[in-house]
């Protein structure tokens, strides 16, 4: 195989794969003490618990990154709109061949050995992101190149959807960030924060006729600042109707989600609204969490998160296992460890030779981002419970394959960098 | 500009890095709430209640032990049937009272366990044992309730009940919380403090179901209770279970005594009540049902029940006379029935003859001597000293005030001074013959079957009583008893005085109880008949035995059943063959006393 002489280890960017382990195994350690029960306590390496299970998934994604590391780095480049493709088919399929649980169908496979092709799919859109906007010509100041990227980015969110699988079709529009490095116009992002700010002040505050009475003061402010001419004094009036007829429209269109989602949002302004329903989650996660203090409260002595308060802690919820037992400390540890990895990231990123590594770096760093400030999000009450993994720690396979495949492809990519022509522009 | 956006970027992530961290500090180290929260969601107090502390007989055998009872607890969110019929069948439970007691708990809560059939005994227990795992969300819960192996003794016994709101009000050490279980009545509320034990704590960690999920800090902070302590109680199991069997279907009362200890060996109050029904989820039902009964089963009559002494007094009245030197054995009287009625005998009498044949005028006459002494010329204020000093005298036998046994409710009868007759008739108004029902027993006279059997424990013991009690020892330790039960309280009258006195009793069976007597046991006794203003008089005898050496005193009372010499003197015969000899040897008399058709 060819591939296998690209391998230069000493190329390899060292302190991404150490975090990465880091990440990894901390994690492990908290999904054994989520599922710990002090009563009968039970090996690490069991295989019937969460922990044993995970070992495995961990030794799966070693010979993932074997392999990744031995391919040919063109490889990914090469095949990615074929392997994008694949996907796409695959998703338009689950709904017919997967099991359906909860209502969404998630997963395919066969018995225990099941994957959730929604998480593959991030990957396979990052590749063929990074494939389709490669070309020098492309232009996210275009309105021809950005509906090319859009759509290649739409079409998995409109197919996970389907499943349904809300959080995880949210994840594709942190693409939006490498759009950001790409070119793509900065009016749009402050649109964006604008429209999201005013929709969470207007679910936020409870009499609308203060943020009307607020958005009527700006606009009057703006105008006497400028010029005064016709057309701008029309423009801001409209703008300011046009807000105020937002801010009183959302709460209309939040009552018209499906009420899961409508008492999720709610609950993140109002989390004593119910505190033991919808509030649930939040509440006890919160506790959780909170009940850690500075230092913890010492490893599998947390007796939230080991005494099901909190739901899906091994899961979605693994950070309360973490900010029990490990404390404010054991969060900084985590959280510095994430962030650490993805600065480094962006400086990886920075400095590839390819456009296609460059944009496939910055998926990688949107993705993750992403899911890890979501996930810490939603656990401290900081977002609506949005349920998506926080990468390399939530117990899971698919998850944690397909961030692993996701981070390391970007790792070959970079360590092969020198043996790329410079395609950058 | 394009340059600026890695940077933006960089600064996006290290600004979400920071708003977590933020975030984060702000609820686990500047908020403590949340670590009371989760204290109160998985930490569970419990606390461990002792074994309350067994009662013995004299003899070592139970009479009140803890029976574990069991319920059947359900967790209306893990709870699911499927074949209602067979699940009725099984648990042996109306379907209208399953639904009842299910929706009370789904009302209570849906995650934490309620009860859903009380009370199930060890036999429905082991039989339900065997399908409670084919449904989910019931388990079984221990608690534990008195018992009692006779079903006997209930009012020196006593109950215990929940702690009613002004007793928790009360407990200065706050040692009690609502829904504990106190003694309320006889021993059970005297020993409380013995009997209680000392709780413990423990801390559990619960999961969200509320499910033991094992001890806190592997329990580091938990105390363990200390089982209370046991009684030895005075009773004779055996002498009380053949005395309650006597007394049925009577009302009455008998108090046997150990004269010289001053133990109680039984102590019957009849009508009486089984108090096994008087425990556990019975405890209301049976209380209201009893409390409401007209016969009153729950009154204590050996320590609450009053009446005049009768001919018995007439036993004191010669010892306080001998010992003031105004009686002498040879002073005689004459049986003059114009002073006061009496019965057919050879008169004149000596003070023997006046015992043994229970002379009235004897007694009226010997008792003017006791009062008039002619220390004042003014005959009122003569009877006024006199009758203040006679009292004096009299309650030194333990009459006319509380003799301290070991219940609460105790009554102390009365012997009236001179200020009850000087509120009644005015000072200066009254003399002997206002007063001169006294000398036999009679008029104001009050006095309880507890201390009747006193008295008689008094004349076996020529002078002297422990206070009567019902504790034997403490954990098996007699000297963990309270104190004053071992004082030895002189009535005053030198020991001498009592031996004509004996004699004389021993020798009244065979004039007045001749039922009484029992072949090679001598028996001291004395009949006594308590005038009843509303029936038939009562029947009273008090008695000792062996005469010679006494091991038991007894006072019987039986209401309504008219002369002493038949109804009661039969039961004490009864009683006291029972305790010396052990076994009865005249079924006839004891069929006697059963049939209870005492008067003819």
């Amino acid at each position: 195989m060819r591939g296998s002489a690209d391998v230069q280890i000493s190329r390899v960017d060292w302190l991404v794969v150490v975090i990465y382990f880091a990440l990894v195994f901390i994690g492990w350690f908290n999904i054994y003490a989520a599922v710990y029960d002090s009563q009968a306590p039970q090996s690490m390496f069991d295989m019937s618990i969460n922990s044993g299970q995970q070992l495995v998934r961990i030794g799966i994604s070693v010979v993932l990154i074997i392999l990744i590391m031995v391919a040919d780095y063109r490889f990914f480049e090469n095949l990615s709109l074929y392997i994008y493709l694949v996907f796409i088919l695959i998703l338009i399929a689950t709904p017919f061949i997967g099991k359906e649980v909860n209502g969404q169908v998630l997963s395919i496979g066969v018995g225990s050995l099941r994957i959730q092709p929604g998480e593959f799919a991030k990957l396979a859109t990052a590749l063929a992101l990074a494939k389709v906007m490669e070309r020098p010509s492309f232009d996210l100041t275009k309105t021809k190149d950005q509906l090319t990227a859009f759509g290649v980015l739409i079409l998995p969110v409109f197919l996970i959807l389907l499943q349904p699988d809300t959080g995880t079709a949210m994840v594709y529009f942190s693409m939006f960030l490498m759009f950001y490095r790409e070119g793509f116009p900065q009016r749009y992002y402050i649109l964006g924060i604008g429209f999201i700010a005013l929709s969470l002040l207007s679910l936020g505050i409870e009499n609308n006729l203060y943020l009307a009475i607020g958005i009527v003061l700006i606009m009057l402010i703006l105008i006497l600042m400028g010029k005064k001419t016709w057309q701008r004094i029309v423009a801001f009036s409209l703008i300011g109707i046009g807000m105020i007829a937002y801010s009183y429209s959302i709460d209309f269109v939040v009552s018209k989600l499906p009420e899961h989602q409508q008492n999720r949002i709610m609950v993140l302004f109002n989390p004593n609204l119910d505190p033991l329903g919808v509030g649930w989650n939040v509440t006890q996660s919160k506790i959780a969490i909170g009940s850690g203090g500075l230092l913890g409260k010492g490893y599998l002595e947390g007796t939230q998160t080991k005494f099901d308060f909190v739901p899906e802690q091994h899961t979605d919820f693994i950070f309360c296992t973490l900010g029990e037992e490990f404390g404010w400390v054991g969060s900084l540890v985590v959280i510095g460890l994430f962030v650490t990895l993805l600065v480094r990231l962006v400086v990886m990123a920075e400095r590839q030779k390819t456009r296609f590594a460059r944009i496939y770096g910055y998926c990688v760093i949107s993705i993750l981002l992403f899911h890890f400030m979501i996930n810490i999000a939603m656990t401290i009450g900081l977002f609506p419970v949005v349920g998506i993994p926080l990468p390399f720690f939530s117990y899971g396979g698919s998850s944690l394959w397909a961030f692993t495949v996701l981070l390391f492809i970007f790792v070959k990519l970079d360590s092969s960098r020198s043996q790329q022509l410079g395609r950058i522009y | 500009m394009k340059d600026q956006r890695p940077v933006v970027i960089i600064l996006l992530i290290l600004g979400v890095g920071l708003v977590l961290l933020t975030k984060l500090f702000s609820i686990q180290v500047m908020d403590d709430s949340f670590m009371k929260r989760a204290e109160r969601n998985a930490i569970q107090r419990v606390v461990d209640h002792p074994y309350r502390g067994l009662v013995y007989d004299r003899n070592g055998k139970l009479l009140v032990y803890n029976n574990p009872i069991f319920d059947l607890m359900v967790v209306p969110k893990e709870f699911n049937v499927q074949d209602t019929a067979r699940f009725l069948e099984l648990f042996d439970i109306s379907k209208e009272h399953l639904i009842e007691n299910y929706n009370a708990a789904r009302k209570y809560s849906w995650v934490k366990p309620s009860p859903l059939i009380k009370q199930i005994s060890t036999t429905e227990f082991a039989k339900m044992q065997d399908y409670l795992i084919d449904y989910p969300g019931l388990f079984i819960m221990t608690r534990s309730v008195r018992s009692y192996p006779e079903p006997i003794a209930s009012h020196a016994l006593g109950y215990i009940g929940e702690i009613s709101a002004r007793q928790l009000e009360r407990d200065s050490v706050n040692y009690y919380s609502q829904g504990d279980y106190v003694g309320l009545s006889g021993l059970e509320r005297y020993y409380e403090d013995d009997l209680r034990g000392v709780k413990g704590v423990k801390y559990k960690m619960v999961n969200v179901r509320g499910i033991d999920k094992g001890p806190f800090k592997d329990g580091e902070y938990d105390t363990a209770s200390v089982a209370g302590r046991n009684l030895t109680s005075t009773l004779d199991r055996e002498l009380q279970l053949y005395g309650e069997f006597l007394m049925q279907g009577k009302t009455g009362s008998v108090v046997a005594i150990e004269p010289k200890s001053g133990e109680i060996l039984a102590m019957i109050s009849a009508p009486y009540y089984n108090p096994n029904e008087l425990t556990g989820s019975e405890f209301g039902k049976t209380y209201t049902r009893l409390n409401k009964d007209p016969q009153k089963p729950l009154f204590n009559r050996p320590i609450m029940a009053m009446y005049p002494p009768g001919s018995i007094f007439k036993i004191v009245q010669s010892l306080i006379g001998l010992q003031d030197g105004i009686l002498f054995p040879e002073t005689t009287f004459a049986c003059n029935k114009s002073l006061v009625a009496c019965h057919n005998h050879p008169s004149p009498v000596n003070l023997f003859g006046a015992i043994r044949n229970s002379c009235n005028p004897y007694y009226h006459q010997a008792f003017r001597k006791m009062i008039n002494r002619e220390v004042s010329s003014n005959t009122f204020k003569d009877t006024e000293i006199g009758l203040d000093d006679w009292r004096g005298k009299v309650m030194k036998f333990g009459l006319g005030g509380r003799l301290g046994i070991d219940i609460v409710g105790e009554k102390g009868g009365d012997v009236p001074s001179s200020q009850l007759y000087d509120r009644f008739y005015g000072e200066g108004r009254w003399k002997y013959s206002t007063i001169y029902s006294l000398s036999i027993g009679q008029g104001e006279l009050q006095v309880t079957p507890l201390q009747m059997a006193n008295l008689a424990a008094i004349f076996a013991n020529k002078g002297y009583y422990y206070t009567p009690h019902l504790i034997k020892a403490v954990d098996g330790d007699p000297s963990q008893i309270p104190a004053e039960y071992r004082v030895k309280n002189e009535v005053g009258v030198d020991a001498h005085h009592f031996d004509m006195v004996q004699d004389a009793m021993a020798e009244a069976l065979y004039g007045t109880a001749t039922r009484a007597i029992i072949q090679d046991l001598v028996i001291a006794g004395k009949t006594g008949t308590a005038q009843n203003p509303h029936g038939e008089d009562h029947s009273v005898f008090v008695a000792f035995a062996p005469k010679d050496d006494p091991k038991i005193a007894i006072a019987v009372y039986v209401e309504n059943a008219g002369w002493g010499g038949r109804a009661a003197a039969s039961t004490a015969s009864l009683m006291i063959e029972k305790y010396i000899k052990g076994e009865i040897t005249r079924p006839a008399l004891q069929e006697y006393v059963l049939a209870g058709n005492f008067i003819y």
